[in-house]
């Protein structure tokens, strides 16, 4: 505290701080500008998009959104994406939840172990897994349908979430289980009932990095799913491909898949960070 | 101990079974069954039993198959690239904004809508900018007078139009782990050398980079291990041209698997990839041991 009083009184502070606000907000313009570009340009007629110089004002439409909703069926590709999305969330939760209790209180194996293969199974690429899960998906039956897709986001999300949940459960003093067995409850109920709602804020954060990894993957879903089952990533891209550009339904479903993670971001930010940054900097 | 004992003996194996079950049957099965399929000529869509078993062929032609090493070269461009233009970039600009400014919390939270945002849909944002007959990027550089460019129609301009989109998404991790290393640095060797009369440039050169250091290497690992990973912006804005000039190797995986239907050639290269992610991932765990770390969620 002492030193930050020193410094206010330090002559040339007040420049240097207009410096400080003068790089943030650059920054901020450099990364903000290409997102408003195409939540603007999903609210442009096609005259307006490919006008030259480009048009900054204008009266917005929604008529992308109708066609790519209503024309272009791609409801069904956000009922996909959603229905992916949620369930991937839910049984990563329950089934990591379940995982870190029992490597918590039931001391057989170390936290070494979960974050070390945390670590490593995160860094498989999903390129990587493609090749064989595809392969293997079209032996069981699981091949384009979302019970697959599910399965592989499971999958992956599970050791970051068993990790995170890890160090939730392990704060729980253990006299609150206790006290539950004696009340006569089984573990499961411990677990249920005691344990999972002490770690509420651990979950929330799984929640948010698992929904998001689901929500966004690419590459699986489009070698995972056929018409019927497909995600809004990959009709997008198909889209993009298929009909020539067509710039502001393009960018009607870029914003589409785009909001649910910054929604995301300005509820949670400070989880999200801790979560990016994990591991980087102790403490 | 006490709880434990009144627990049934199985209950932690059946807490652990969906886990591991899962893990197991959608993550480690699917990278061995990756390497046995490394080890045939097999094509998508044909019969199992149609398959041929070469031996390390496949991984033999990773290094005479000239696709394959152009693949590599891109990829190690784009790496070295990225991390070395996010690092300079991200420290800098920590370095700049590091002393008390307030309301950081409400910048932090900007600086990562970018990360945040679906790679699919990056490359959607940076196709349309450079696009070559409308893009905002070709008007505004001709106001400045710059002639327009062909960006991703080049192939000499392509692999660096999708390094500057990598560098607008991800500078920000870079800076605010940078950030959050500068502020849990101890202010009383910074203090001790401004008293001794070091200049600012001093003080970073000699006391604030070299006990970074740690926290550089973690970041410079963990963005290394990204790079090599990327796919999906590439796949938006090239698909890999034009040519094979931004074809980086998760998308030669892709195409050898699910275009020319070599599977066990895709297999050899995924493990390849595999590989030199491992070694990457191995060195990040001896620098920061997250065992040893304490929990980060809070």
């Amino acid at each position: 505290m002492g030193v930050k009083i020193k410094k206010e009184d330090m002559p040339g502070r007040h420049k240097w701080m207009s410096l400080h606000y003068a790089v943030l907000l650059l920054m901020c313009f450099f990364l903000l500008a290409p997102i408003f570009v195409m939540f603007q340009t999903s609210f442009k007629v096609e005259t307006q998009i490919f006008s030259v110089p480009p048009v900054w004002i204008f009266f917005p439409t929604i008529q992308n959104y109708i066609d790519v909703l209503v024309m272009d069926r791609f409801g069904r590709y956000l009922t996909n994406s959603l229905i992916v999305g949620v369930f991937s969330t839910l049984f990563t939760l329950t089934f990591g939840g379940m995982a870190a209790y029992a490597l918590v209180r039931f001391k057989f194996m170390g936290r070494g172990i979960v974050s070390i293969s945390t670590l490593l199974l995160r860094m498989l690429p999903p390129a990587v897994l493609a090749v064989p899960v595809f392969v293997i998906w079209s032996d069981w039956d699981l091949l384009n349908k979302r019970a697959g897709l599910i399965l592989v986001y499971v999958a992956m999300n599970l050791p970051f979430t068993i990790w995170i949940l890890y160090g939730f459960i392990a704060q729980i003093p253990q006299e609150l289980e206790e006290a539950a067995v004696i009340d006569g409850c089984s573990p499961y109920q411990v677990f249920f009932r005691v344990v999972l709602p002490l770690i509420r804020p651990g979950l929330a954060a799984a929640a948010i990095f698992t929904f998001r990894i689901a929500w966004n993957e690419f590459i699986l879903a489009l070698v995972l799913t056929n018409r019927y089952t497909r995600t809004l990533p990959v009709a997008t891209s198909l889209f993009l491909t298929d009909h020539g550009i067509q710039w502001g339904k393009i960018m009607a479903m870029g914003t589409l898949i785009a909001l649910p993670p910054l929604i995301f971001t300005f509820i949670a930010a400070r989880q999200i960070i801790t979560g990016l940054t994990a591991g980087a900097v102790k403490g | 101990m006490k709880l434990a004992s009144r627990i049934h003996r199985l209950s932690p194996y059946v807490f652990l079974a969906p886990a591991v079950i899962i893990m197991g049957g959608a993550s480690f099965y699917p990278v061995l069954h990756s390497i046995r399929l490394s080890f045939y000529d097999w094509s998508l869509g044909t019969d199992w039993a149609s398959r041929e078993f070469i031996g390390i062929d496949n991984y033999l032609r990773i290094f005479t198959d000239p696709s394959v090493f152009t693949s590599l070269g891109v990829t190690l461009t784009f790496a070295a690239a990225v991390v070395a233009a996010e690092l300079v970039l991200g420290i800098i600009l920590a370095l700049l904004v590091e002393q008390g400014v307030r309301g950081l919390s409400v910048f932090r939270t900007i600086f990562i809508l970018p990360m945040m945002i679906a790679p699919v849909v990056v490359g959607l944002i940076w196709r349309y900018l450079y696009d070559t007959r409308f893009g905002l990027i070709n008007y505004y550089l001709q106001k400045i007078g710059i002639k327009p460019q062909l960006w991703l129609a080049s192939p000499d301009l392509a692999l660096p139009s999708i390094i500057i989109a990598d560098i607008w998404q991800w500078t920000p991790f870079i800076f605010i782990i940078i950030l959050a290393g500068l502020q849990s640095l101890p202010a009383s060797a910074v203090e001790a050398a401004r008293v001794d009369g070091c200049s600012t440039l001093q003080i970073i050169r000699n006391i604030k980079l070299p006990l970074l250091l740690p926290v550089i290497t973690v970041a410079l690992l963990l963005r290394l291990i990204d790079a090599f990973r990327v796919l999906e912006v590439v796949f938006i804005m090239t698909f890999g041209g034009p040519g094979l000039s931004t074809e980086v190797l998760s998308l030669h995986i892709y195409k050898t698997a699910f275009l020319s239907q070599r599977l066990g050639m895709a297999s050899a290269v995924s493990n390849f990839l595999l590989v030199v992610i491992l070694i990457l991932s191995v060195v990040l765990l001896i620098i920061a041991n997250p065992a040893k770390t304490e929990r980060s969620a809070e």
